[in-house]
């Protein structure tokens, strides 16, 4: 066990490049994440304060049929 | 008449239609994603860590190639999704592929950053120094510069159609890096050693070094579409946002 983490004498080199990857994959995942779930809060909260209020565009606007 | 169905149909299909689908699609393929890029990750690791041989050259710090190489080989792929989707932008004014270029941006940076953190860490048990400036190094060290740029780009344009194209045009001539990063251990005499996985006459890496090194590629590029996926699920909600607000002052104006 001692000798696994020992890695032949390069146990700075190779488990510095492993906690590396660890802490920037972490740190990519948790970012996108929270990310995401902050838009979704705020689009929810402008949602709820328009109340249905915002107003489609009008069918002559959008130029869309009826 | 038909004309202008037609018209509104298209309008219909960039404006809702496709962004949606795109929710409803990526809603469903994250889980699978995130479960399978955990699993050969895992895979990868094991072999990684205790089920491979050390190099008769390098020791045990060949264990650094399967966090090294993926990397470098996500930060050349990041940078593709980007060029592509940029190109594709340009071309059909599709709003998805802007989302995805900005997307990928910040998780190729990331894989660029480790792949030099990680390079340099080896580069200085094996090569006895940090950092050389050849060829390899250098042209990884300015496609990351070109992603901080690409990035900052896109955070100072406010009008985010005008972002896009500016930031597309940086990525499309940035593009001529790749091919150089991926020859420049061809072109140049560099300390960096040459490509042994994606050669011409096949690899001519170590079967018990190549099966630790293939998952970890495997998974870490699963996980990448996962995490490009959560992004631009996270761009399409800050474009309903920016929209929201934009109709709640005009309201406002209105009244």
């Amino acid at each position: 066990m001692a000798e696994f983490f020992h890695m032949g004498g390069y146990a700075f080199f190779v488990w510095s490049s492993y906690a590396a990857a660890f802490l920037v994959v972490a740190a990519l995942v948790w970012q996108s994440v929270a990310d995401y779930r902050r838009q979704v809060r705020l689009a929810e909260e402008l949602e709820k304060a328009a109340g249905g209020r915002v107003r489609r565009p009008s069918r002559a606007e959008s130029g869309e049929k009826p | 008449m038909a004309d202008m169905n037609r018209i509104s149909a298209a309008q219909r299909f960039h404006a809702y239609a496709n962004p949606a689908r795109f929710m409803a699609l990526s809603a469903r393929l994250l889980a699978p994603l995130w479960g399978l890029s955990l699993l050969v990750v895992g895979a990868g690791l094991w072999f990684a860590l205790f089920d491979s041989p050390p190099d008769y050259q390098q020791g045990e710090t060949v264990r650094i190639m399967y966090v090294h190489v993926p990397a470098a080989w996500l930060a050349m792929f990041g940078y593709s999704v980007m060029a592509v989707a940029s190109a594709a932008g340009l071309v059909f004014r599709h709003p998805l592929s802007d989302l995805c270029a900005k997307s990928a941006a910040p998780i190729g940076a990331a894989f660029t950053f480790l792949a030099l953190l990680t390079g340099s860490l080896w580069g200085k048990p094996m090569w006895g120094t940090w950092w050389e400036w050849d060829a390899r190094m250098t042209s990884v060290l300015i496609l990351f510069f070109l992603y901080l740029g690409y990035i900052a780009l896109w955070a100072t344009i406010e009008e985010p159609a005008r972002a896009a194209r500016a930031a597309a045009v940086l990525a499309l001539v940035g593009a001529i890096n790749i091919p150089i990063i991926r020859y420049s251990v061809v072109w140049w005499n560099t300390l960096h050693q040459p490509a042994s996985v994606f050669r011409m006459d096949g690899p001519t890496i170590a079967p018990a070094m190549l099966l630790p090194l293939a998952l970890m590629g495997i998974g870490l590029t699963l996980l990448f579409v996962a995490l490009l996926l959560v992004r631009m699920r996270a761009e399409v909600m800050r474009r309903r946002v920016r929209n929201l607000r934009l109709a709640q002052a005009a309201s406002a104006g209105e009244a």
